[in-house]
């Protein structure tokens, strides 16, 4: 029988669960890296407005472009704005968005794909249909009629990273489906007499979630850079919220005599971007048992 | 149980496929069927006529399946889940495809008894244990995934599921086609205890007739959909009736006999979509006359116990 976990509380429960990841091997590590960057991330930019030593917004907090110095650690932008303080400050709306839009596309994409595959027919055509026709148009584009439609605003930005990436869902969690429902296993769950909620709760889904979470990795870092990309455009966040987008957009012009600018902000975006990646990347091998054995 | 008239058919984009055509059999508590057969004469579409469980585009489209007082093929989808797993249970052919890559062992038993029984989940997991210990698999191992075991293993477990319930009947499909000679024996000498410890109503599907003549006590063979002879298991070996269970027995390759080349039955079975006229084994049938090709035989009593359709013994 199974030694059942005493529950711990809602944060030494979890935490001691992190510290034995590395026990899982490799992956384990992987994932407690991600976890780390990504935590880390969160936690700058909860705290950033109470520790950025200036205003994110104020302009002439210094001399305009200065490097790098002990004053600005990451020097100043074009007007002369803090980096340090926009770098801590301007997270917000990138997680937001990033959190918000995988979270939109999971509770949407997933029980749309399993049912549709599982019951087949008329009504799998037509939302398969429906779906390939969004996934055929590009992305970024159709994020921007949708924002320019709706307004900006994180929770928009959200909605239209979300619609591009429901039909990507749908399509693995359907195609995978497609396979599973055929597979002994499942006959033989049905040949114990078990429900079709039960098939596809305990016997599908399971064997689909290593990759939704794949997809979800790559959805969570393409969020960012869409969400980034939209800023850069101008139809991300308005211009007076400290955003790693805005400072991208206006950096870039001066990305030759001011090099600090970009690279702070960018770089922020990568770590976060690597960090979604780390925890999918590990996840995928650790839910499945047979990967799990080659530690 | 009794099987009347059954008819499966799949309703295929090229025609109907007859895969189980006018069948009728009974079978009584604490026997065992053997059913055999080529492959592709029906023997698994039966089986899964009997669990209501053909893929489409296959149908049953006449007979009855009465279990138990029921008639199966008229009762709704709920209630013959009820009785899936729990009154009627399945073992399937290959076990290295049946588990739940995703499941622990247990859970695949404790999952199958909790479906149908309204217990605690950890008495499921002590009957589970005490399952394992008729299985020959150790207690230790009710935490490992299917990928830990052996196909020998996992077929044990596979019949540990059907037995998780106690159920009336177990239909089992190929049990050891995908095995070794090997695991085959002790895969089959397991079943046979169990059989007895159990008191197991069996229909034993196979292409095996040496599997048969081991287990059953009453032996099917069924031809291109059609049941050709039904009788006690000893009666057939002695003297089989129908021209195709003796060709059957006689492609057994046999040790004893110094022959050596091994006896085969000419052509192949015919297409289903278009079965022909009159008897289907004629066209592969030494003994076939006329008649035979022009008028399809009756499966008629001619001992008492021994049904068989053949013109020769009418």
């Amino acid at each position: 029988m199974e030694k059942e976990e005493k529950p711990k509380g809602i944060i030494v429960g979890p935490l001691i669960k992190l510290a034995s990841l590395p026990k899982e091997g490799w992956a384990g590590w992987i994932v407690l890296v991600g976890i780390i960057i990504v935590l880390s991330m969160v936690i700058i930019t909860i705290i950033g407005p109470f520790i950025s030593p200036y205003d994110p917004n104020a302009f002439h907090t210094g001399p305009l472009f200065a490097p790098p110095s002990s004053e600005h650690l990451f020097g100043t932008n074009h007007l002369g704005q803090d980096m340090l303080s926009r770098v801590l400050c301007g997270g917000t709306t990138m997680l937001q968005v990033a959190l918000l839009s995988v979270t939109i596309c999971f509770i949407i994409g997933v029980p749309i794909g399993l049912f549709s595959s599982y019951i087949g027919g008329n009504l799998d055509k037509v939302i398969s249909l429906v779906m390939d026709s969004i996934y055929a148009f590009p992305g970024l584009v159709l994020a921007i009629a949708i924002a320019v439609m709706l307004g900006k605003g994180a929770v928009n930005m959200a909605l239209s990273i979300a619609v591009i990436y429901i039909p990507s869902y749908f399509r693995i969690v359907r195609s995978q489906v497609l396979t599973i429902k055929e597979m002994a296993y499942v006959e033989a769950a049905k040949a114990i007499g078990a429900r079709n909620r039960t098939i596809l709760a305990r016997y599908i889904l399971p064997n689909v979630i290593p990759s939704i979470v794949t997809v979800a990795t790559i959805n969570f870092a393409d969020a960012i850079l869409t969400a980034a990309g939209l800023t850069f455009l101008g139809w991300g966040v308005e211009v007076d919220i400290p955003d790693w987008g805005w400072d991208l957009y206006y950096g870039r012009q001066y990305i030759s005599k001011a090099w600090w600018i970009i690279f702070f902000p960018g770089l922020m975006i990568i770590l976060l971007a690597l960090g979604f990646t780390f925890i999918g990347e590990g996840l995928s091998e650790l839910l499945n048992p047979r990967l799990r054995e080659g530690k | 149980m009794q099987v009347e008239n059954l008819k499966t058919y799949y309703f295929t984009k090229q025609g109907v496929v007859r895969a189980v055509d006018n069948v009728s059999f009974e079978i009584y508590e604490g026997e065992t069927l053997g059913l055999v057969g080529e492959s592709g004469c029906g023997k698994s579409t039966l089986g899964f006529s009997i669990m209501k469980l053909i893929p489409p585009p296959g149908k049953i489209v006449n007979g009855k399946i009465l279990f138990k007082g029921k008639d199966l093929v008229e009762l709704p989808e709920n209630e013959m889940r009820k009785i899936r797993g729990k009154r009627i249970a399945m073992i399937f052919q290959d076990p290295m495809t049946s588990l739940n890559p995703l499941m622990k062992i247990g859970d695949h038993i404790v999952e199958t008894i909790l479906t149908h029984e309204n217990v605690t989940k950890e008495e499921a997991y002590t009957r589970a244990k005490k399952l394992l210990d008729d299985l020959g698999i150790s207690r230790e191992r009710i935490n490992d995934y299917p990928h830990q075991f052996s196909g020998g293993m996992r077929q044990r477990v596979m019949i540990g599921l059907a037995l998780a319930l106690n159920p009336d009947l177990i239909i089992a499909d190929e049990p050891t086609t995908a095995l070794d000679v090997i695991v085959e024996a002790q895969i089959l000498d397991l079943m046979k205890k169990l059989k007895e410890a159990y008191r197991l109503t069996l229909i034993l599907i196979t292409h095996n007739i040496g599997i048969v003549a081991e287990m059953a006590d009453k032996i099917g063979v069924m031809y291109a959909g059609k049941l050709v002879e039904l009788s006690k298991t000893l009666p057939i070996f002695e003297e089989p009736l129908h021209p195709y269970t003796e060709a059957l027995l006689d492609s057994v390759p046999n040790i004893k006999l110094s022959e050596q080349t091994l006896k085969w039955i000419p052509g192949s079975p015919p297409n289903l979509l278009n079965p022909i006229k009159g008897c289907r084994f004629a066209p592969r049938c030494k003994y076939a006359e006329k008649r035979c090709f022009e008028e399809e035989p009756k499966i008629i009593e001619v001992e008492k116990n021994r049904f068989v359709a053949c013109h020769l013994r009418g």
